[in-house]
């Protein structure tokens, strides 16, 4: 690159933190469906990441509609019992492999670069491998839809999901969506690592990462660390299944206990995995829509660290009611509770970030704001599972699956919908429908809360979790038929951000580099970002880049259309 | 709605006063639970109250630049540790009395065996007696062997009233939950392995409950039910029983002796 006198000294004035967003002009982006299927670009990826995960978002919600439409009334008729295990695995697994832990490979594909002042993710084609492998991993388990859909739930407990029981190709299409999809993590994770750790912008120490990316790097060494319990787990079940092998059947001198220690050694950092990306995206949206810094920066991204930590130490709590003794079970009850304590520190933080704050009501501070007062229950509900005797009574019913949903969906996809709405303008240089949006958020939070709320109480009243019918003595009818109606609402709900989507994307109002005056480098760009991300990337000298570069702006009372100003690069 | 008000009492405590485990369990939830609710209260109330109350206004405040406390941070850090610890502490005074099978009551089946073996883990805890019987989960059905002579039943468990009856829990194809609500907790049936649990009904009365681990297509439909009975009639029905068994057991080997001969004629 040819460098003028003029252009270094531009360069080096930027250097110190002007406020310069834009630059390259150097080559168009290729455009057209070939250019997205050979992309090594992180931000198109992300796009497809974002794209894929939302179809099986989709599908995996219509699902579930069909399951609640079966438990609606009494010895429900509308599916076979057969069909109702498919349905309940295929839910299960769709949402946890196919959408929400990839989800955050596509948030993160696309805003990690952004957010440390990279260019690229460190390995560009390994990027694309990752999400081939996701892809690919989606359409092995669907097609056995054509076939045999898996019978024997997302967790396929061994011996069911042995060949004697199972004897379909179901499970082995699992299988190999659990190879696919693990394979795309693994080597995802190990590029966001390298990415993470040696692309930061100059000055970004580890005190100044914003908390979205220490959630990811944290995200990406619990992958590291759990995947390859899980891979293999399936492994041996595969030649369990195939090729006479024992692993798990007593018969033979396996265990089926085994399989559960490996799954759930993967199962519950799983957990974390899903929920910590949505703790990050938290942490960066209330501080934004409260115009005040976030409160207790190295408390929350040392919990983040503890509570990944502790979640490779508590995977036996799933197991309480299996023939294990006591000094196990006390052993995981403590470290459930322990696990508690860094999930609170976060929960008060994210409060008194808010609080004495200058609150800006939008979308993306609704969905933000709704994941702790949600979180709280499945949290509360969490720490009276980990009382041992007291799961004993409510391990495998309907309290379990209020619980991980006021998790994984009061917290994981409510922190998903808040990053759509917090970074959509990035993404697509619009934004997104404020009246729809807000619309949306009250629909999904009443459908929500009145689909699962009641589910406690089905638990408590005996209900266990995967049956397909019950009988009217049970008592659990009017427990269900309101759940089934607050399903519709939440996927009403659901359906107007699509729709909000879907228009604001062509019609939205212009979004400009910085709608929300953020604190983080995504928004030094243009929106969406040109290919290189940025021409310079400025130092940075704080937790809160942005806000120095505006300041830096104001001090330098230049115009604030100056700021935006594409730069003629040297070449 | 379908809902009796009666279910409506139990709907925010898990189902219990069948056995006194199960009522113990309910304890240790209602304390665990009443814990919880101010905290839930607190967390919810000034999360709301921050939302009103520090919206953006027009002339309102300057958003308060404040990036932490370090002892407000450690105060919240300590009170949550020290309320755990209080939940397992609780947890620990509930856990014997919930997992110890109680003494059978003076009214109990009398000739109940005494507990002596190494491999209960947990005997009546002044060493009383109580009646052991075998669940056998199997695709899609319990089976029970009672104590004595070879007696057994399946679905329905019988049972005598104010006697510890403790469980041996197994399965022999894939993992069952033996879970009947309303006396105690569940405990898997893991091919492979025994697991164990226990209750102890005072009065005559039928518990129903179902399979708690999928465990094939018919799963839903895998239940269980236990009735009590008194000691009296618990005795007339292993003896029933048991003349039952006989006759169905010396009625198939007339038969397999008539198709014997059928077949011997038939060469």
């Amino acid at each position: 690159m040819a460098t003028t006198p003029e252009h270094a000294a531009r360069i080096s004035r930027l250097q110190q933190a002007r406020p310069e967003v834009v630059m390259h002009g150097l080559r168009e982006e290729p455009r057209g469906w070939l250019a997205w299927l050979t992309t090594t670009d992180h931000k198109r990826i992300g796009i497809m990441y974002l794209f894929a995960t939302f179809l099986f978002f989709i599908l995996g919600g219509v699902e579930a509609l069909l399951i609640r439409l079966q438990l609606a009334v009494p010895d429900g008729t509308l599916v076979t019992p057969e069909t109702y295990n498919g349905l309940v695995s295929m839910h299960g697994t769709t949402m946890i492999f196919l959408f929400v832990v990839p989800v955050w490979a596509g948030f993160a594909n696309y805003f990690v670069p952004l957010m440390i002042g990279a260019r690229d993710m460190a390995f560009p084609r390994l990027n694309a491998l990752s999400f081939w492998l996701l892809a690919f991993g989606g359409i092995a388990f669907y097609g056995s839809l054509f076939f045999e859909p898996p019978g024997a739930g997302w967790t396929s407990y061994a011996p069911l999901s042995d060949d004697a029981y199972l004897p379909g190709g179901g499970v082995d299409a699992w299988i190999f969506l659990i190879h696919l999809t693990g394979l795309s993590s693994l080597v995802g994770a190990i590029n966001f690592i390298a990415t993470i750790h040696n692309m930061r912008a100059r000055g970004m120490g580890w005190g100044r990462m914003p908390l979205f990316v220490w959630s990811i790097l944290t995200y990406s060494y619990l992958l590291v660390a759990a995947l390859p319990a899980i891979a293999a787990a399936v492994t041996m079940l595969l030649t369990d299944r195939h090729f006479g092998t024992d692993f798990f059947d007593a018969n033979g001198g396996g265990d089926p206990m085994l399989w559960q220690h490996l799954f759930w050694f993967f199962g519950h950092p799983e957990v974390y995995i899903m929920i910590l990306p949505a703790f990050g995206i938290i942490s960066e949206i209330l501080p934004v829509f409260a115009r005040k810094p976030i409160f207790g920066y190295k408390a929350i991204a040392a919990a983040t660290v503890a509570i990944a930590f502790l979640g490779l130490l508590v995977w036996a709590h799933h197991m309480f009611t299996t023939p294990t003794s006591t000094v196990v079970l006390v052993f995981f009850m403590m470290s459930s509770f322990l696990i508690a304590v860094p999930t609170g520190i976060k929960i008060f933080n994210w409060i008194a970030t808010l609080w004495r704050g200058s609150i800006m009501m939008k979308t993306p501070l609704y969905f933000a704001a709704a994941l702790p007062a949600l979180f709280v229950i499945g949290g509360i509900s969490g720490v009276i599972l980990a009382v041992f005797p007291v799961d004993w009574q409510l391990h495998d019913t309907y309290f379990v699956v209020a619980h991980i949903h006021y998790v994984l969906f009061g917290g994981s996809v409510f922190g998903i919908f808040a990053g759509l709405y917090y970074w959509f303008p990035k993404m697509s240089g619009r934004m997104l429908s404020e009246g729809l949006g807000k619309a949306s958020f009250w629909v999904m939070f009443v459908g929500f809360n009145l689909t699962f709320l009641v589910q406690h109480s089905a638990g408590l009243s005996g209900m266990p979790r995967r049956i397909y019918d019950y009988p009217e003595s049970a008592g659990w009818w009017g427990f269900n038929l309101a759940s089934t109606i607050g399903s519709f609402l939440l996927g009403i709900g659901v359906m107007m951000s699509v729709v909000n989507v879907i228009v604001s994307i062509k019609k939205g109002q212009k979004a400009g580099n910085d709608p929300w005056k953020g604190n983080t480098l995504e928004w030094f760009t243009q929106s969406p970002p040109p290919e290189n991300n940025f021409d310079v990337v400025p130092r940075v000298r704080s937790v809160e880049p942005m806000k120095d570069i505006r300041r830096e702006v104001m001090k330098g009372a230049e115009p604030a259309g100056t700021v935006a100003q594409p730069v003629a690069s040297g070449t | 709605m379908a809902v009796a008000p009666a279910a409506w009492a139990g709907a925010f405590t898990p189902e219990a006063g069948g056995s006194p485990n199960a009522d113990e369990i309910d304890r240790l939830y209602r304390i665990v639970l009443y814990i919880a609710i101010p905290i839930f209260l607190i967390v919810e109330g000034t999360l709301i109250w921050s939302l009103v109350k520090f919206r953006e206004r027009k002339g309102g405040p300057a958003p308060a630049q404040i990036r932490g406390n370090t002892p407000l941070e450690l105060g919240w850090t300590i009170g949550a540790a020290v309320i755990l610890v209080v939940i397992a502490a609780v947890t620990f005074i509930y856990l014997g009395d919930i997992k110890n099978p109680a003494s059978s009551g003076p009214a109990g089946l009398a000739s109940g065996v005494a507990v002596a073996s190494l491999d209960q883990p947990a005997p009546p805890s002044d060493g009383g007696k109580s009646l052991e019987i075998e669940v056998n989960g199997q695709q899609f059905v319990w089976r029970y062997d009672y104590p004595g002579e070879q007696i057994f039943s399946y679905y329905e468990m019988v049972v005598p009233t104010d006697t510890t009856v403790t469980l041996k829990i197994r399965a022999s194809d894939v993992i069952h939950s033996w879970w009947i609500p309303e006396l105690g907790g569940k405990a898997d049936g893991v091919p492979g392995h025994t697991n164990e649990t226990w209750f102890k009904i005072p009065e005559p009365g039928v518990y129903r409950g179902q399979c708690a681990e999928l465990c094939g297509e018919g799963h839903a439909d895998m239940r269980a039910q236990v009735r009590a009975v008194s000691p009296e009639e618990y005795t007339a029905f292993v003896e029933e029983r048991a003349q039952e068994i006989k006759e169905a057991q010396e009625g198939l080997a007339e038969q397999r002796r008539e198709r014997a001969t059928e077949e011997e004629e038939v060469e």
